[in-house]
Order: C-alpha cells, then sequence, then structure tokens
C-alpha cells in the first residue's frame, strides 16, 4: 500500500492552473523524487501536500486516510513534515530551541504552560539524538539568523525530522548550499533512516539520480513521466522537455 | 551522551532563572511600601497600569498581536467587579477580583475568533470596534452602570474579612502590588514554557510553526483569553481600590494609553509594561505639577523623541553587538567558521 497517495490532485488561482489532475503514487520507504522546470509547480504540489494550501479538487491520502481537509499541524502530527525551499526558521530563536520546539509538539507536551522548557526528559532526550544526528551541537546555543548559511539548510532538515515523520518532504534541500557545505547536507540527507519515506523537489540532477529510486517528472502542472531513475533518464520526451531546457538555460 | 543532555536540559531551563536584577526589582517594589508611605495613591494606580500593560505584553511581545481593544476586558471586569460588590452577590474582594478576570477572559476568549484572521491593521480595527460597542452599551444600559455619573455606591468589603481598604490607600497599595506579583510570576512561568516557545515560534514564523505541529490558531486563541484575564483583574483592582468605576474605563484613551506605555518600556521580556508604567505615571505626575495644563504636550514629545531614538530597536542593538562579538569570536579562534549573517526569511501568515 502506497504510503502517500494523491488522486486528481487541481489547484487553481483565479484562471490560473498551478497543479492539474496530479495523480502521485509514492511507497513506503521510497526515496521518491519530483523534478520538473522552473514554475512546473512542483512547490503548489508540496504546499497541498502539506496544507499549506487547500486544493481545488482531488484527494490526498496519507498511510490510507483521506488527509485532504486537515490543517497542516493536523499533517505533521499524522507524520508528514517537510522542509522549505527558502528557510523558514525562526530567526530569534536557537536550533535548540527550534528543535525543542518541535519535540514538544509531537510528544503533546506544546501546550504545557506550567512545566518549564527543558524540564521533561523524553524531550531534552530527543532534541540531544537530533542535534547528534545532524551534527549542531557546536551551533545550537547560537541565535538562528547568524548562522552559517549550510548550517541553516541542515537545521531546515532537522526540524522536520525533529517531527519524526513517515513522510518527510524535502523542497530543494541542497540550493543555495555553498560547495564548502555541501557534502555535509548531502550525507545527512543520505544517512536519514531507511524506514522514512521521503519525497525530494530538486533542481539538482546529480543529486536526484544519486538517491532517488523513482522520478516523477511534472510539467505545466501535471504529471509527465514517473518511473524509475533510468527509464525517466532515457525518456525522449523528459530530454526534450527538463534535460534540454535545463542545457539550454 | 549524558552530558549534553544535561547541557541541553540546563540551558533550555536556565532561560528561566530568576537574575539577581529581577529579585532586585521585586525587592525594591516591596520595599516602596515602607520607603513611600505617601505615594501609596499613585503607586496603586501605577501597579495597576502595569499589570494592564503586562496583560499587553503577552499579546504583543510575544504573540504579535497588536491590540487598541484591551479596555474592553479592563471595562468589563471593572464593571463586574462594581456591580457585585454594590449588590452584595460577592463580599470576598479576592474572590470578586478572580471572578471579574475570569469575566474578562470569557470575552477575551469569544472575541479571540475575531482578531485571528487578518494583519496588524484588521487586528486594531477590530480589536477597537469591541472596545467601543462595549463602551457605547454601558452608556446605553446607564441604568445598570450609572451611565456618566459612574457607579456610585459600592463598598468594598475587608479582603479576607480581615485587611480593610483605608483611605489613605495603604490597603489598597499592597492588595494591588501582591496581585501585579502573583499575575507576573504566572505569566512568566507561562513565557519560559513550551507553550510560550510555540508563541515564539508562531510570533518569528507562524507558516514554520504550523510546518512543526502547532496548532497555531488555538495557540493565540488560548495566549488572548489569557491576556483579557490579566487586563480583566487590572480593571477589577481599579474598582476595588477606588470603590468606583465610570465610562472611562472602556474609553480608547485607556487602550492608547496602554500602548504608549509599553512603548516606553519595551515589549516582549515582562518588564517592559512595569518599568514603561513606572516612567509613564511619575512622568504624568511630575510634568501635570509644572504644567497642570498641558501635560500631555510634554508626554507627547517624550512620545515622539523616544521612538525617534529607536527605543524598540534596544533588542535589535544587542542582537548587532552579538553579532560582533560572534565575528570577532570567529577571529580568534580561526577553526570556527565565518559567521555571517545569512538570509533567514520569516513571512506573518
Amino acid at each position: 500500500m502506497p504510503i502517500l497517495e494523491t488522486i486528481g490532485l487541481e489547484k487553481r488561482f483565479g484562471g490560473i492552473v498551478a497543479a492539474q489532475n496530479v495523480s502521485l503514487t509514492i511507497e513506503k520507504g521510497a526515496r521518491h523524487a519530483l523534478i520538473g522546470p522552473n514554475g512546473a509547480g512542483k512547490t503548489t504540489v508540496i504546499n497541498l501536500l502539506t496544507g499549506v494550501l487547500k486544493p481545488t479538487a482531488g484527494t490526498i491520502m496519507l498511510d490510507g486516510r483521506d488527509i485532504t481537509a486537515l490543517d497542516p499541524h493536523q499533517r505533521v502530527r499524522l507524520g508528514m513534515a517537510r522542509t522549505f525551499q527558502i528557510n523558514q526558521l525562526f530567526p530569534d530563536l536557537t536550533p535548540l530551541e527550534h528543535i525543542g520546539l518541535a519535540v514538544s509538539e509531537r510528544l503533546g507536551s506544546g501546550g504545557d504552560w506550567w512545566r518549564l522548557v527543558g524540564s521533561k526528559s523524553a524531550v531534552t532526550g530527543e532534541i540531544v539524538e537530533i542535534v547528534e544526528r545532524f551534527r549542531l551541537a557546536d551551533v545550537m546555543h547560537e541565535r538562528t539568523a547568524i548562522l552559517p548559511y549550510g548550517k541553516q539548510r541542515l537545521l531546515e532538515i532537522a526540524v522536520a525530522f525533529a517531527c519524526r515523520p513517515h513522510v518527510l518532504l524535502l523542497d530543494e534541500p541542497a540550493a543555495g548550499v555553498p560547495e564548502a557545505e555541501r557534502h555535509d547536507l548531502l550525507a545527512t540527507i543520505a544517512a536519514l533512516p531507511a524506514e522514512v519515506t521521503v519525497l525530494l523537489i530538486e533542481h539538482d540532477m546529480d543529486l536526484v539520480f544519486s538517491f532517488a529510486d523513482r522520478i516523477s517528472v511534472l510539467v505545466n502542472g501535471s504529471l509527465f513521466v514517473d518511473g524509475a531513475p533510468e527509464e525517466v533518464a532515457r525518456d525522449p520526451r523528459v530530454k526534450a522537455v527538463y534535460l534540454g531546457e535545463e542545457a539550454d538555460a | 551522551m549524558r552530558p549534553l543532555a544535561d547541557e541541553v536540559s540546563a540551558y533550555l531551563k536556565g532561560r528561566a532563572r530568576w537574575s539577581p536584577l529581577e529579585i532586585a526589582f521585586w525587592i525594591f517594589a516591596f520595599a516602596t511600601i515602607w520607603l513611600f508611605p505617601a505615594k501609596h495613591l499613585i503607586l496603586t494606580e501605577t501597579a495597576i497600569l502595569a499589570l494592564f500593560a503586562l496583560s499587553l505584553d503577552l499579546i504583543l511581545g510575544y504573540a504579535g498581536i497588536l491590540s487598541l481593544g484591551q479596555a474592553a476586558f479592563f471595562g468589563l471586569a471593572g464593571y463586574f467587579a462594581g456591580l457585585v460588590a454594590k449588590y452584595g452577590f460577592v463580599e470576598e474582594p479576592v474572590v470578586a477580583l478572580v471572578l471579574a478576570g475570569v469575566a474578562a477572559a470569557a470575552l477575551g476568549f469569544i472575541t479571540s475568533f475575531l482578531v485571528l484572521r487578518g494583519s496588524d491593521l484588521t487586528r486594531l480595527m477590530v480589536t477597537l470596534g469591541v472596545s467601543l460597542m462595549l463602551g457605547e452599551l454601558a452608556n446605553r444600559y446607564s441604568n445598570i452602570t450609572g451611565g456618566a455619573d459612574g457607579l456610585q455606591g459600592v463598598t468594598i468589603e475587608p479582603i479576607f474579612g480581615r485587611f480593610r481598604f483605608d483611605m489613605y490607600g495603604h490597603t489598597g497599595y499592597i492588595y494591588s502590588l501582591i496581585v501585579l506579583f502573583v499575575c507576573f510570576v504566572i505569566a512568566r512561568r507561562i513565557v519560559y514554557s513550551p507553550f510560550g516557545l510555540s508563541l515564539r515560534g508562531v510570533k518569528g514564523n507562524s507558516l514554520r510553526a504550523s510546518a512543526v505541529g502547532v496548532p497555531v490558531k488555538w495557540r493565540l486563541v488560548a495566549i488572548y483569553t489569557v491576556s483579557a484575564f490579566f487586563a480583566g483583574i487590572a480593571g477589577a483592582l481599579l474598582t476595588q481600590t477606588t470603590a468606583f468605576c465610570s465610562l472611562d474605563v472602556l474609553s480608547l484613551d485607556r487602550s492608547a494609553d496602554l500602548l504608549l506605555v509599553l512603548i516606553l518600556g519595551g515589549t516582549g521580556y515582562l518588564y517592559g509594561g512595569l518599568i514603561g508604567a513606572v516612567i509613564y505615571k511619575f512622568l504624568q505626575d511630575w510634568i501635570a505639577t509644572l504644567t497642570p495644563q498641558y501635560w500631555q504636550f510634554w508626554i507627547g514629545l517624550v512620545l515622539v523623541v523616544i521612538v525617534l531614538i529607536g527605543r524598540d530597536r534596544i533588542g535589535g542593538g544587542n542582537v548587532a553587538l552579538r553579532t560582533y562579538i560572534a565575528r570577532l569570536g570567529a577571529r580568534l579562534m580561526p577553526r570556527r567558521t565565518d559567521r555571517r549573517e545569512a538570509p533567514c526569511r520569516f513571512s506573518k501568515q
């Protein structure tokens, strides 16, 4: 059974169709990549999946459950987390507080007002685990706004991972990361636990083909090709529409 | 593994530790009971204004909700406390105080759904509208509220049946100060809790907050309700310490002054409202003795000057300083990477 499935997903902004009849199937444990030229609607699809946008038509199923009408935070609780193409962090909080916030919410103590932050050992235990996994210990007390960009990108993923997702949506995780910090980031993505299903949106073809075991190509808001990396790479239409365009750019 | 866990826990909890400066602040606040016995009346007004400003700081400084309608909660609870005392429904002042706060919180809960949507300007208008409507209702039903003449014949019974309110305001001041302190401790607890952390997240970036599972809407409803409770406690305190309540508890001036107080003291660190209230009250008192008719001119001037020199950016100054120190550290310790200010976008919904 697929862990995440969309059926005939559609999003219109007035007269503009941003996504059209998108039926995407993502298997449990998959490393699935969603690619497409600029403006193809990739981020729209992510926003529909996570509930930031409500679809004009269609259904989204997470683990066999219809989540189309749920709010973003409810989807997070059901096990779907995301990162953002452009960092969406809390500039005044430290990385520790970012992760603490996500862990507290997941463990259901995010609304506790009588307890001090950091007083619950289950929460601090998980924070430590994530700080170590993402090698953020050296900057965990810094204000996030002053962190190097590569660390901020790592934190993006760490915060999403702190929600303990079954499905993790990575929206161009390596975008803008300088070459020197890139290796760390890619190693972290490669080391994500196998049981976490990953949907990767990426422009970087090296990363896509080294990481993904399945690729969907989105063009003008609709699914164009869907298959194993070799098939997609061989497909002449993809070459024409996407890879060709990329080569021209 | 363990040491890091301890460090994390200690660091997170460390933020909530009482600093020596804070302890000194409260020791001095309580010392004023004996130090300035002749000033107890103005000190009572100051304590009430401080509590009222604290209520606004909770939503403005911690959740980013700009409001011009805190007077609605202040006034509702003020009349509530006056009416229950006048007709003898609840004789004990502390019980009446808490009930008045709960009444204000109920109004806060209901109206919170109106401020969830929209930008700062929408919220400003909605909160203003609610308090204007309430003010007009109090005017219309003057048979209950006393209308423009105010609520007459309010007698406040002794606190716990023992401490009688006196005409010099000694009891009133000690009572107000204790209530302020208790409310402050609760507010302090709230902002350093996981709930408070989630509010800072919502204020910093509500899109991301919802993406880590924070139910943004309900957190805002909750803090707005708590804020209304504190504003209500302040309003009820004013009625109880003056044994009087009039339409001006619901006036726009009262909400506007409150923003002024917070601008004077600064937002987002809880003491802003307290310090702002002290500055505001004593500035007002001092200028009024110099030039009784035109004191608002000078308050206005002070306000303009403060905003121009960027009082609210003092936090930003600290950030610049910290960035500078971090850079200096990076230069002194070459193995640490250079910390450039990286772009960090944040959105308001």
